[in-house]
Parts: structure tokens; C-alpha cells; sequence
């Protein structure tokens, strides 16, 4: 059945075979950036200007996620990281650059308005000092207040311009500067640089502002596009990229999965030569004990990386190690003379705590490793874990189960098998 | 304890200690992700220029280390490239050599701050393990209160963990040196599970010296008592290192190069966490029980 499950290709063919009709779930395992290429980007945002920084965050990734959105990647993931950091990958893209630019060229709007000494910064600004200074300051209107863009054009001289329609909160705050700022400027900026610097006639309370720069009309129609899909919060940096072609991700799997096979084949090979009978039941467990792993990894929506499938192999050392370590045993009670049955019942109680402590503590090993590191060791973490705690089960229990078959008045003759 | 013991554990003491110095002296060389910068993986699909070639036709970019990687391939080291710079590269590249079927394998990018986290990080996740294991060990041993001191067995585990971290270390500062192999985020997961696996195979023995003197009582003279622990258990300790073993080899046969290492360091910490456990651990056992390394 679970083999089914992880291999549907090969089970419809035996069906097939068979001559049943019965149609296997096909759910594909989900392969990481580092076997399908693509690419891992890590995102700051600068926060230091905003009060709820939660908030912020939650706004760069809901504007992020609707941009990655539209490029049209299968199963983007955008993820916060920390307190100012987001993760985007984009799996199986073939352009990442031009991904990129969409990403990171979101524009960042920003209405600035005067300070007290507003006119002493200019002035001494002209002569040379005081330029590190900004002479505007934030007004906590921004980019997340807008609620939808439009192009329009001035009736009286046909250019075009940009009409802003606010959000019910960006309406208020809109409200209260310009009625502070009457008669002064509240400058407009598009990502740190003044795009409109309009004064103010009049106190706006209906939440629509007007960006009457000096666009051509397709300028002001990408510019309307660009604020329409959403303005950042807060602005962001690429401060990380990883990026894997497609054609070494594909070599990377075929590699990976060629390194597995080999290495379980030359397990199975060992195991069978050298502990003979219970070597071939647990060449079996091994098989039960694959599928098992392999159904997890598509139950659970794990991510398969290079590292994770160097997990996986490890694992499979790990599940050899617990039978070893039983047979070791048995063999060692069989020689002191004891009954097959004793033996095996020996075995398996006197080799338990060896198996529990030394997967108890790879399982420490994976579990901070799963707690401390970023994606890819992660992935190596997961299925390290995966794969040891479903080793206990197999080691034990299913083991357990196939040598009660073989233990009967007819094997006490033929010691030799084991 | 046979002689045997106290020849190989002073061994393995001046073996860690060569490692040591051999990492104080040459240091370390760590990749992209520890140290920040970028790294750009190109592939010539019908055939690598002369790398004096590529190096001139990137004239405009400063910094720039080449490294030829197989038949085609070519590994460009430099300082963070932002991404625009990035492309201007890969286009100068391009232009030089338009025949050449170049063609971007790999590229990454770390801000030398996130690089310096990823350093902290690994260095507490590596103290956690060992934490955890002391733990761990200390209740699991505690019934041998009677016989050695409740730390002596977390304490010479840990011993011989180090011993198992430190030795592939070292080798790496030499890989480094003279072959350019980089540490990179892969080589401290390798670092991890093998702190995870040593013990494990150390915790066997140690079992078993349990098992040996709970039954026995504490008649017997501890070194004999372990060492017949390790008699006991060293069948099943070179089984299981072999069969892991060959999972690692076929790992770093076929596996591809960007997890060559990654087993490399694996299979030296696996070795090496079975040797420890009984050349280093096990006299450091019978040590703390109160007799001298080697005697009897």
C-alpha cells in the first residue's frame, strides 16, 4: 500500500500487470531549490523608522508574496525570518534576475512634510553644510495606505497624472497633515527620491491625492502599476542570494539518488553475507522501513534537498546500526550456548537500551540543528529525524516481528542460518 | 587496561593536538557563507578559455579569484557582487566569449553580516549537542554512581567527542591550504551528526560496562571490566562504522561535488568516533575509576 504511495509509476505497472484496475494517488515528492534550481533570496527591511514592526513585516511579505505571485512561479515561498528578515525562493524559474528585479524593484512611496527648522537646513545646504541632514521629515503616510492607483489627466493641460485613493486609515492621517501642514509643502517620494512637491491649498478630508509629476503617459502607467500591486511598508535589501542553474540541480538529483541506491545496495550485500538469515530479514525491515521514511517525507510535505538525502542515507546507517546491534547480540547468547528462542528474546531486550540511547542522542543532534540553521542544514536535520525515529519502530518492531516467524522447533536445528 | 591503550590514547592526544596547532597555524578557510561575499559557479559548454583570457576580458571587476573546477568549469571568487554587478559580469563574459556556451551553474551571495550570524549560530548549536549529551549521558549512567563519579562518563565522552571534531578539523585546514576546500553551513551539519553518531557508538560501550558491572558487582578490576565491554561490543562496533561507511563512500563517489566534503568530513568523524570510543573514552573511564592509564 505505501509502496503505492511512494511509487505510484511502479505500482500501476504492476497493476497493470496484474490485471487490476485501481489508480494510485499520485502525489509528486516536493525537491528543493538545490535539485530543481532556482533561486533563495534573504531580504532585510529596514525597520528602524516604523512603530509596529511586526506589522511592517507582515505588510512586506503580503506585498512580496502578491509580486512573486504574478511571475508565476509553482509553490513560491515567502517567509518572515526573524524580526526583519524575508526569505524568498523561487523553485524551477529560469530568469532570476529578471525575478529579482521584480522583487527588489518595489517602489517605496513616502509623504515627507517640513520641520521647524526646515528653511535653516536648506539655507545652510546651499552654502555646503548640514548635508547629511534631511530637510523633510516622515509623516507615517506611506506606500501601505493606498488603496488603489489610477492614471488620470489633468483637464486643463492634458498631462497625465496619478490619482491616489486612500485607505480609510491613510484618509485620516492625510487629513491631519494637510491640515497642519496649510499652506506648506508635503513632498512626495518614490523610493527616497522627490517625485511632487506640491503645497498644500486646502485640508484634503475624501482621501485622494493627486502625484502631478512631469510623467509621460507611460511612465505614469507603469508607475500605477507598480504602486497597484502594492508599495512596501518599510524598504527592503537583498543582503543573501543563492542561486542554482537547472542543469546542476538535475545532475545534483540524479547524482544523489544514484549515491543511495549504490549504498544501499553494498548495506544489503554486507548485511546478507554477514549475518546470513537475519541479515535477509533485515535487508527486509531496510525495504519496509525506505518505504515508510519515503511516505513521510510526501505525508508531511518535506522538502527533499541535497543535504536531506544525505540525511536520508545516513538514516539508512542508523536503521543497519539497531539490527546490528540486536544480532550482535543474539549471536553472541547463541554461542554461550543458549536456545534460539532465548537468544532472540535476549537480543532484542539487552540490545534495546543500546538502540534507545544512541538514537536518542543523534535525535539531540538533529533537533538543534533543526532548532539553529536555516534551510539547507534544516532539510538535513528533518530527514535525519524523520529517519531515526522511524528506525526505532522498524528495528523493533518490525525486525521483531519477522524473526518470531523463523522462530519455531524446526530453526532450533538449523543455528547455522543465524 | 592492556598497554595497547595507553600507546594509542597518546596517540590520539598528540594527534588532536597536531590538529590544533595545524588550525592555529594555517586557519581555516571558510566559504561564502561564513565570511560574506559571492561566488559564481560558470560552466563553458564547449570548452573553458584560457583563464588568463577570462581574467582580462573581466578587466572591470577588481578582486577576482579564479579557480578552474573539472574539464569546463570555472569557480569565480570575489567581495559581495550586487546583483546588478552580478549580470554586468556575466554579460562581460558573454561578450568575450560568445562561442564558449557559458553558462551560470551556481551563484551565491552573503552580506558579511547574515555571514557572522551563521557563525554564531553554529557555534552554539555545536555547545547545545555537547550539552545535551552531558545530560543525557548523566541520567541514563547515574546507576554507576557506586563505582565511578557521576561525570566520569558524560566528562570522557565528551573527551572523546572533541577528539572526533577536532582531528577532521584539522585535516580541513589542510584541505584548505593546499587543495582550497572551504568550510562551508554543510560541513557543520557534518560536524553535528557526527557528534550525534560518535556518542552513540561510545554510549554502546559504555553500556555495556553497565550491564558488566551491575551483574557482576564491582569485584572484578574496572580495567578488565572494560576492556572485555569493548571485547564484547567491538563486532558490532566495526559492523556498524562499515555499513555507515559505505553509505558515506557511495556518497562521496557518486554523490557529486557539492556533498564531496560534506561525506569526506562525515566518514573521517565516523571512523574516528568508533576509534575513540575505545581508545580514548574507555582508558579516560578507567582513569576517573581511580586506577592509571595502563595498568594491569
Amino acid at each position: 500500500m505505501l509502496f503505492a504511495f511512494v511509487y505510484p509509476q511502479g505500482a500501476d505497472r504492476i497493476f497493470k500487470y496484474l490485471n487490476i484496475e485501481i489508480s494510485t494517488p499520485n502525489v509528486p515528492f516536493r525537491l528543493g531549490l538545490d535539485l530543481l534550481g532556482g533561486t533563495h533570496l534573504v531580504y532585510q527591511a529596514d525597520l528602524s523608522k516604523s512603530d509596529n514592526k511586526s506589522d511592517a513585516m507582515q505588510g512586506v511579505r503580503d506585498v512580496i508574496e502578491r509580486r512573486v505571485n504574478f511571475f508565476g512561479v509553482a509553490e513560491p515561498l515567502v517567509q518572515i525570518s526573524g524580526s526583519d528578515r524575508l526569505i524568498v525562493e523561487l523553485a524551477g524559474i529560469s530568469d532570476v534576475s529578471q525575478a529579482i528585479q521584480l522583487i527588489g524593484e518595489t517602489p517605496f512611496l513616502e509623504f515627507k512634510e517640513t520641520k521647524a527648522d526646515t528653511q535653516a537646513i536648506l539655507d545652510a545646504q546651499q552654502k555646503g553644510e548640514r548635508l547629511n541632514e534631511d530637510p523633510l521629515q516622515s509623516t507615517g503616510l506611506n506606500g501601505r495606505h493606498l488603496k488603489r492607483v489610477t492614471v488620470v489627466f489633468d483637464q486643463q493641460t492634458y498631462q497625465p497624472q496619478v490619482s491616489l485613493q486612500l485607505t480609510d486609515e491613510g484618509t485620516k492621517l492625510f487629513a491631519e497633515i494637510t491640515k497642519k501642514n496649510l499652506g506648506k509643502i508635503v513632498a512626495i517620494y518614490l523610493d527616497g527620491i522627490p517625485i511632487s512637491t506640491p503645497v498644500v491649498q486646502s485640508e484634503i478630508s475624501d482621501g485622494n491625492a493627486v502625484i502631478s509629476g512631469k510623467f509621460t503617459p507611460a511612465e505614469a502607467k507603469l508607475l500605477a502599476t507598480r504602486l497597484n500591486s502594492g508599495a512596501l511598508p518599510v524598504p527592503i535589501s537583498l543582503v543573501s542570494q543563492q542561486t542554482i542553474g537547472a542543469s546542476l540541480g538535475a545532475e545534483s538529483l540524479s547524482k544523489s539518488l544514484k549515491a543511495g541506491v549504490y549504498g544501499l545496495i553494498l548495506v544489503a550485500l554486507f548485511m546478507i553475507l554477514f549475518y546470513r538469515l537475519p541479515g535477509v530479514v533485515s535487508v527486509v525491515a531496510l525495504g519496509i522501513y525506505v518505504v515508510i521514511v519515503l511516505t513521510f517525507y510526501k505525508l508531511i510535505g518535506v522538502t527533499i534537498t541535497l543535504a536531506g538525502i544525505a540525511g536520508f542515507i545516513l538514516s539508512l546507517g542508523m536503521a543497519v546500526d539497531a539490527n546490528v546491534l540486536i544480532f550482535a547480540r543474539m549471536r553472541e547468547e547463541l554461542q554461550v550456548g543458549k536456545s534460539l528462542r532465548a537468544s532472540m528474546f535476549e537480543g532484542f531486550s539487552r540490545a534495546w537500551l543500546s538502540v534507545r540511547d544512541s538514537h536518542v542522542t543523534t535525535l539531540i543532534g538533529a533537533f538543534v540543528l533543526y532548532v539553529f540553521t536555516t534551510s539547507i542544514v534544516k532539510g538535513f536535520a528533518l530527514t535525519l529525524g524523520i529517519g531515526v525515529l522511524t528506525s526505532l519502530f522498524t528495528a523493533t518492531v518490525v525486525t521483531r516481528t519477522f524473526l518470531n516467524l523463523f522462530n519455531g522447533p524446526k530453526s532450533e536445528s538449523k543455528k547455522w542460518l543465524f | 587496561m592492556h598497554k595497547t591503550y595507553k600507546i594509542m590514547f597518546w596517540f590520539s592526544i598528540s594527534l588532536v593536538i597536531l590538529a590544533t596547532v595545524t588550525v592555529s597555524v594555517l586557519g581555516l578557510r571558510l566559504g561564502v557563507d561564513f565570511k560574506g561575499g559571492s561566488v559564481v559557479e560558470l560552466e563553458f559548454v564547449n570548452g573553458r578559455p584560457e583563464i588568463k583570457a577570462i581574467q582580462e576580458s573581466l578587466f572591470d571587476f577588481k578582486d577576482l579569484l579564479l579557480t578552474p573546477s573539472g574539464s569546463n568549469g570555472l569557480i569565480i571568487r570575489t567581495g559581495e557582487l550586487s546583483e546588478q554587478n552580478h549580470q554586468l559580469l556575466l554579460n562581460d563574459l558573454k561578450k568575450a566569449f560568445p562561442s564558449s556556451g557559458v553558462e551560470e551553474r551556481k551563484f551565491d551571495s552573503v552580506g558579511p553580516f547574515i555571514g557572522n550570524e551563521l557563525k554564531n549560530k553554529s557555534i552554539i548549536a555545536i555547545i547545545l549537542v555537547l550539552l545535551g549529551v552531558i545530560i543525557y549521558i548523566a541520567i541514563v549512567f547515574r546507576k554507576l554512581s557506586g563505582v565511578l563519579p557521576g561525570w566520569a562518563m558524560g566528562l570522557s565522552a565528551i573527551v572523546a567527542l572533541v577528539h572526533d571534531i577536532v582531528i577532521p578539523i584539522g585535516a580541513f585546514a589542510l584541505l584548505g591550504y593546499f587543495y582550497g576546500v572551504e568550510i562551508s553551513a554543510v560541513f557543520v551539519a557534518a560536524v553535528l551528526t557526527v557528534l550525534g553518531y560518535s556518542v552513540s557508538d561510545t554510549v554502546v560501550v559504555f553500556d555495556r560496562v553497565r550491564e558488566n558491572v551491575l551483574r557482576r558487582g564491582s569485584k572484578d578490576d574496572f580495567g578488565a571490566v572494560v576492556h572485555k565491554s569493548i571485547m564484547q561490543t567491538l563486532t558490532r562496533s566495526l559492523n556498524t562504522t562499515f555499513t555507515t561507511l559505505l553509505s558515506l563512500i557511495a556518497i562521496y563517489l557518486f554523490g557529486g561535488e557539492s556533498i564531496k566534503y560534506f561525506s569526506l568530513a562525515m566518514i573521517m568523524g565516523i571512523f574516528l568516533g568508533a576509534y575513540s570510543s575505545i581508545f580514548v573514552a574507555s582508558p579516560l573511564l578507567v582513569w576517573c575509576n581511580g586506577g592509571r592509564v595502563g595498568k594491569g
